[in-house]
């Protein structure tokens, strides 16, 4: 069953929207390093090339070339609801990293700290974060992880893919491919070719992780794409906080950055994964800007274990991603809470999919999705129960604000039912940002952009709450900076 | 301190007002009845700024600085930082904005404006309840999202109560009174009371004569068909209410 409610907005004579300009994208800087890249093509010489250049086993480079096999079997898809030109797969590098290998985070080049400090995720040993341990991926490769030797210490791995693999090949033989299966779909089959790095995090048993631990993505060199390839499992009775950040400098040219997350939850685990994604955008008239197609999704593997995605999708030109969750074990917990902003020209087909396979599954599903300028902006969600899925309950919100009349707005509720003790809701509205509410609150004294970013506050609120609170802080003056010009 | 000259205005360009004319003093209640569509809620929102309507003669003078300046250019923030209120008629909800935290922004919002420091959490909150004893509202009210699942009376009691914090010069109350029960009305014409000073002035406009009996008018207009067709004391209002607008016309 697919419904569809679109919503073009007539008349708001008072919010002519004004161009944010490019300038407004603090990230959008590009640091001159050293580097070393692969010439652009894709072929199996290219999937051998990375493989080798990561001193790969065997059994790794053959998965890459099975799933690149598979690959070439494959279209692209075009269900969603999005328009760009051709992607040129040819056209792009698949593998560039800074030239210095470091040994350790001392040695990494100054340019590159430098470059993450100013994107605020200090590394150096003097002032890194102390809450939150961070992995860092400047294009293909990590450069680094902090507080490793205190995770350590508990027996919590976190460090890159690469490292993994070298180190603890029997848990990435294990899980790797094993929630999103390589051949589950176009972009998660070229992933599984050619991802480069990403981070693998490994709670043991009964261990509750003391800090948050985060991945910020970095794409720095031009004509390249970033193919990050995250791993985490919670063994039973543990619990883990990840967080997840990138950004890319302005460019005319699209860039390509298609990941693929897998999440474990084994009985009673917790995993708490939290993104602000803020990739650059494009300009005004959609130039440029990465394309952001994702597939993330969690297993609920044991009973009573619980995945809890958490959204802020800020950035990409076009964003293609549906954090989804298995719920196999019988009382496991699914949540998803998403905001999703699109401006200027950005198009964003976003959502989740639950699927209740066990006894007594919940899940819960908060979206909210803001649209101003000529965005386009499409909440897509499957809710699916099967016949196992006893007493399973579901509840979906979706909610989407028009900033303006040029936007647009789509909610797709995918809704399956298999089992008759299953129990679905839905709710949807869609509502412009009101003028009374506006003149209201300027009646109070508040200006235009006080006004738009309390009321704008107020919509996603329900989300804000879930991130960690130096993530709400940051999601919170990311909307306010995009909108600052919508409006007015 | 508050004067309105020959105000014109349409909406969406049916013409309103038809030549308004008032002068209030500091220290007066003025009250304006009229007939439904007679524009009295036009008028209201035009003192305070709002962009659906459209002046086409006239001025509205308020005092700044000593000196009485046209406000009709200026944007509704700044004539709310200036001291001039509106109690909506009909209060807006806004989601997920909690109350308390929305009437602090506006108070430091005006606070910035007059060049006062402004008012941190902890003072905030001891003032807050000050305003709140005053209209006979609880805690649940101030930590629930603006206008958001309250009543008829308590969304009309929140507005005296952000005027109580906001303390502005003049007050215009669009018929703070509809839909109130006799008790809560009470309560409301109280909180108004309690705020009169010989400094500031209210512009009280209702449907029924009640209201006046609590909120003690100095002066009575009858609005009609766009202008103020009859101005007297409270004994105007007395008639009205046994004699019915069209002997007045």
């Amino acid at each position: 069953m697919a419904q569809v409610n679109e919503k073009k907005l007539l008349n708001a004579k008072t919010m002519e929207e004004n161009a944010l300009s490019s300038r407004d994208y603090r990230f959008g800087f590009y640091t001159d390093i050293e580097s070393e890249s692969i010439p652009k093509g894709l072929n199996e010489d290219t999937i051998r090339m990375i493989s080798k250049k990561k001193n790969e086993p065997d059994w790794m480079t053959e998965w890459r070339l099975s799933a690149y096999r598979h690959w070439l079997t494959l279209q692209e898809p075009k269900w969603a609801n999005i328009v760009h030109p051709p992607i040129d797969y040819q056209g792009i590098s698949y593998f560039n990293a800074p030239k210095e290998k470091p040994k350790s985070l001392d040695e990494v080049d100054s340019e590159i700290l430098e470059t993450f400090e100013r994107l605020g995720v200090p590394l150096s040993e003097q002032k890194r974060l102390v809450g939150v341990a961070v992995d860092a991926v400047f294009d293909s490769v990590s450069i680094g992880t902090t507080h490793q030797k205190i995770l350590e210490d508990q027996g919590i791995i976190f460090c890159s893919i690469s490292e993994a693999i070298q180190r603890h090949p029997e848990l990435v033989k294990a899980y790797l491919g094993s929630v999103v299966p390589v051949k589950d779909n176009y972009f998660a089959a070229l992933n599984s070719a050619v991802f480069t790095d990403g981070s693998f995090c490994y709670i043991p048993k009964g261990v509750r992780c003391p800090m948050d631990l985060s991945t910020y993505f970095r794409i720095n060199a031009a004509q390249t794409g970033q193919f990050e390839r995250t791993l985490i499992i919670a063994e039973e009775d543990s619990y883990v906080s990840y967080l997840e950040g990138c950004t890319a400098p302005m460019r005319d040219e699209n860039q390509l950055h298609a990941a693929v997350v897998e999440l474990i939850a084994l009985d009673r685990a917790e995993i708490k994964y939290s993104t602000v994604q803020n990739w650059y955008a494009g300009d005004k008239d959609g130039r440029g800007g990465i394309y952001n197609f994702v597939t993330k999704r969690g297993l609920c593997k044991g009973a009573h274990s619980k995945i809890s995605w958490t959204q802020v999708e800020a950035g990409s030109a076009i964003t293609w991603k549906y954090p989804s969750t298995v719920l196999m074990g019988d009382d496991s917990i699914g949540e998803f809470y998403s905001v999703a902003l699109t401006n200027h020209r950005m198009q964003a087909d976003t959502g989740t999919k639950m699927i209740h396979i066990g006894k007594n599954t919940r899940s819960r599903i908060v979206s909210k999705g803001i649209s101003t300028d000529e965005a386009n902006n499409n909440y897509r969600g499957l809710v699916k129960i099967l016949p196992s899925a006893e007493n399973a309950r579901n509840f979906s919100q979706c909610d989407s604000m028009l900033v303006g009349n040029r936007c647009k707005a789509n909610t797709y509720p995918y809704i399956d039912v298999r089992n008759n003790t299953a129990i679905t809701e839905h709710e949807a509205s869609t509502s412009k940002i009101s003028e009374e509410q506006i003149f209201y609150l300027q009646s109070r004294g508040l200006d235009l952009e006080h006004a738009v970013s309390l009321i704008i506050n107020g919509f996603c609120k329900e989300v804000f709450t879930k991130l960690p609170m130096e993530f709400a802080v940051e999601a919170v003056r990311l909307l306010e900076m995009k909108l600052e010009n919508s409006v007015g | 301190m508050f004067e309105i000259r020959n105000l014109h205005a349409t909406v969406d360009g049916h013409k309103i007002l038809k030549g308004i004319n008032l002068k209030v003093n500091p220290g007066e209640v003025h009250a304006i009845m009229g007939p439904n569509g007679s524009g009295k809620s036009t008028l209201s929102k035009i003192i305070v700024g709002h962009p659906d309507y459209e002046v086409t003669e006239g001025e509205i003078l308020f005092l700044i600085n000593g000196k009485m300046t046209n406000i009709l250019e200026m944007e509704p923030e700044t004539r709310s930082r200036e001291g001039i209120f509106l109690a909506f008629q009909y209060p807006v909800e806004i989601p997920g904005v909690n109350t308390s935290m929305f009437l602090r922004a506006a108070y430091n919002e005006a606070c910035k404006h007059q060049g006062a420091d402004e008012m941190d959490p902890l003072d905030f909150d001891v003032y807050l309840h000050e305003k709140m004893k005053l209209l006979d509202m609880d805690d649940k009210f101030i930590n629930r999202a603006v206008n958001v699942d309250f009543s008829g009376g308590e969304k009309k009691r929140n507005e005296i109560l952000q005027m109580a914090i906001l303390n502005p010069r003049l007050a215009v109350l669009d018929e703070t009174d509809s839909g109130l029960d006799v008790d809560s009305m009470k309560i409301v014409a109280n909180g108004v009371n309690t705020l009169r000073t010989k400094n500031n002035a209210f512009v009280v406009i209702t449907h029924y004569q009640r209201l006046l009996n609590y909120i003690v008018p100095d002066f009575v207009h009858i609005l009609q068909d766009g202008k103020i067709v009859s101005s007297g004391n409270k004994d105007l209002a007395l008639a009205v209410e046994n004699k019915g607008y069209d002997w007045l016309k």
